[in-house]
């Protein structure tokens, strides 16, 4: 109990402080943060149908953010989720839409696990290689296959191999029915895909903590030196847990193409691969404390475009809590410094 | 295809294009060569290009929005480096946040500003050269002349960076920072103040670059508009080897993609494909193909004075 207590402490004072600084951002800028806030929940959390939908965002959270986890309990920072995104939905959808005939049992793992492949491909075997044998530092090789995987899919997009015949927007044909996954609640977003989001979160907590190769994993990522020591093979397990990381951003990307959109619409960003990272950095890269962050992030999504709405508070005001909870997770020492200015503060006072 | 390159306008273009990946290319630099990973550079050119419009618009001077930005963008950066320098946090999570920061921020000012038409029309803009002499020059004319007062700021900054960082005392010593923290504190340079110093450099340069885009090349700022310029500098300036004239060499190499797949918008040949080459060129540049971009040693590492 008290472990999950100081687990929690960090995320949550970040939580607060944003809050608060968000409030005084919309005080200035004239609004009324309680009202803001009170239909940002009722957004999120009002209805069925709204928390449905919370949960419908969270899933490409709860994957994206699962991969990017594993890569950072391994030491390294896989930041290209977006582009392992990407791949895994142009897979996903095109195995989706250019095969008939399959049951519905055989259409959509293959349409899965082939984007799971692409994704870790995509992440293992480029970033993953050079990383391990060159040393190329994968923060940008991941970073620039993001941009490569985006403008592949423009350039399959927009009058490419994959655009709709005869159509005029840059759009992909519609997946075969056999390929959907079902909507769990209908008239919302909410698709069987939550299930396998979880089923997801479960499996990668299993592999980290309680197989060997999660041991070896983070062993690598807490000290590379000794874990060479002790014999381990670090430039594989660099390879294996960068392509792992991939395999679910690509696994994310199918699930939303097969379970909500059902086909690739041409544009700049999810956006997912990105508050993938913040995902896992307020989870603390536990694979369980994913499914919570994921929420929370989904849940601010979800409820922003209802509170602009309601309370005229632009849902911009989203990005910005958002940004102010990963500065201030990332800069969790400001803490010491505050306590420090009180403790100074009131040694101050003792002395006079 | 021979008449797409012997078109001036693609060359101008590429000057042009090459200008705001240059500015925060050569910010880098400092900031990498100190050992700080400034990937908030591409929030910041964000944050400042939005308030180069508001300064300028509310002063009715370009000039003033210009220095404004770089005020603004300044800010950022010494709050960015007290986390990362001062505090020693993650400086790519701190990147990240600053960078979601931007985007909301932006987009939440310029709804709450100006509401949903826009910025103002009025906006003034940076006045654009036409160097005496060389711009009666046939096809150079057309390519180097005329362009943002901003392209040819950047020329000057270009020097002015190369000297400072390889030859003053000051250079010298934030390249020491950068490489080798114990031994610059040991031989009693003052690692925290040289990692501020190009932490602010950085902000300074991006906020340029920025405001470049919202009035230098236009008079208006849209939501996003830097569209990952920030990390597309980084990577120039990777491409560079951490140098001021490689990282404006591979800024033009960059631009140059850009220009030539707005030139090619209407044939057959996917500018997409084009598109893509910077970025497979980044790769292959750290991969080690055609010399090895190494980085200073001791970059984006956080340091904790001894004393």
């Amino acid at each position: 109990m008290k472990n999950i207590l100081k687990e929690l402490y960090i995320p949550v004072v970040a939580v607060l402080i944003a809050i608060v600084i968000g409030s005084i951002i919309m005080i200035i800028t004239g609004f009324n943060p309680i009202n803001a806030y009170a239909s940002l929940f009722i957004g999120a959390f009002g209805s069925v149908n709204n928390i449905a939908n919370t949960l419908a965002n969270a899933v490409p959270l709860i994957l994206t953010g699962l991969g990017v986890a594993i890569s950072f309990k391994a030491g390294l920072f896989n930041i290209g989720a977006e582009g392992q995104y990407w791949i895994g939905a142009i897979v996903g959808v095109w195995i989706g839409y250019s095969f008939s005939g399959l049951p519905w049992y055989i259409h959509i793992p293959f349409a899965l696990i082939a984007a799971m492949i692409a994704g870790g491909l995509w992440a293992g075997l480029i970033p993953g290689l050079a990383k391990a044998y060159t040393g190329a530092n994968e923060v940008i090789t991941t970073m620039m296959m993001s941009y490569i995987a985006i403008y592949f899919s423009h350039f399959l997009l927009e009058f490419g191999p994959m655009m709709e015949k005869g159509g005029t927007i840059p759009q992909s044909p519609i997946i075969k029915e056999s390929a959907v996954i079902p909507f769990l609640i209908q008239n919302t977003q909410l698709s069987y895909g939550i299930f396998i989001a979880l089923v997801a979160a479960v499996f990668v907590y299993w592999l980290m903590f309680k197989t060997t190769w999660g041991f070896e994993m983070r062993a690598v990522g807490y000290n590379q030196r000794a874990a060479r020591y002790a014999g381990m093979n670090v430039p594989l397990n660099m390879v294996l847990s960068l392509g792992l990381s991939g395999v679910f951003a690509g696994l994310a990307g199918a699930v939303q193409m097969l379970g909500v959109q059902h086909r690739l619409y041409d544009s700049f960003t999810s956006g997912y691969g990105y508050t993938a990272i913040v995902v896992a950095l307020l989870a603390n890269n536990n694979p369980i404390g994913v499914i919570f962050a994921a929420i929370l992030f989904a849940a601010l999504g979800t409820g922003s475009q209802y509170m602009q709405l309601n309370a005229q508070v632009p849902g911009q005001m989203a990005d910005v809590i958002t940004g102010l909870i990963v500065f201030f997770v990332a800069a969790h020492r400001v803490a010491e410094v505050i306590k420090g200015m009180f403790a100074k503060k009131q040694k101050k006072e003792a002395e006079a | 295809m021979k008449e797409v390159l012997l078109n001036p306008q693609l060359w101008a273009a590429t000057l042009a294009m090459a200008t705001p990946l240059a500015l925060p290319a050569l910010g880098g630099t400092f900031s990498e060569r100190s050992g700080v990973v400034n990937i908030a550079m591409e929030g910041i050119m964000l944050i400042a290009a939005f308030f180069a419009v508001v300064f300028a618009h509310a002063t009715g001077s370009a000039w003033l929005g210009l220095l404004g930005a770089m005020i603004v963008g300044l800010i950022v950066a010494l709050i960015f480096a007290w986390a990362a320098v001062s505090l020693t946090a993650n400086q790519i999570i701190l990147g990240m946040a600053i960078n979601i920061f931007a985007s909301g921020i932006t987009a939440y000012l310029l709804n709450t500003m100006y509401g949903f038409t826009g910025t103002p029309t009025d906006t003034p803009m940076l006045p654009t050269i036409d160097i005496p002499g060389i711009k009666n020059i046939p096809f150079l004319g057309q390519v180097l002349s005329g362009h943002s007062v901003v392209v040819y700021l950047m020329i000057i900054i270009l020097f002015i960076s190369d000297y400072f960082l390889f030859h003053t005392n000051l250079g010298l010593r934030l390249r020491a920072v950068g490489e080798n923290p114990e031994a610059a504190e040991t031989a009693g340079i003052d690692v925290i103040k040289l990692r501020y110093l190009g932490v602010a450099l950085s902000g300074i340069l991006s906020a340029m670059g920025g405001a470049y885009l919202s009035i230098g090349a236009l008079n208006s700022f849209n939501p996003d508009m830097t569209s990952g310029r920030g990390y597309i500098a980084l990577a120039a300036m990777i491409f560079g080897k951490w140098t001021p004239f490689g990282s404006f060499g591979a800024a033009l190499l960059f631009g140059f993609a850009t220009a030539l797949s707005m030139q090619l918008q209407n044939t057959a040949f996917s500018k997409n494909i084009i598109m893509m080459l910077p970025y497979i060129l980044t790769i292959l540049a750290l991969v080690g193909v055609g010399g090895k971009s190494v980085p200073p040693a001791a970059d984006g590492v956080p340091y904790t004075p001894k004393k």
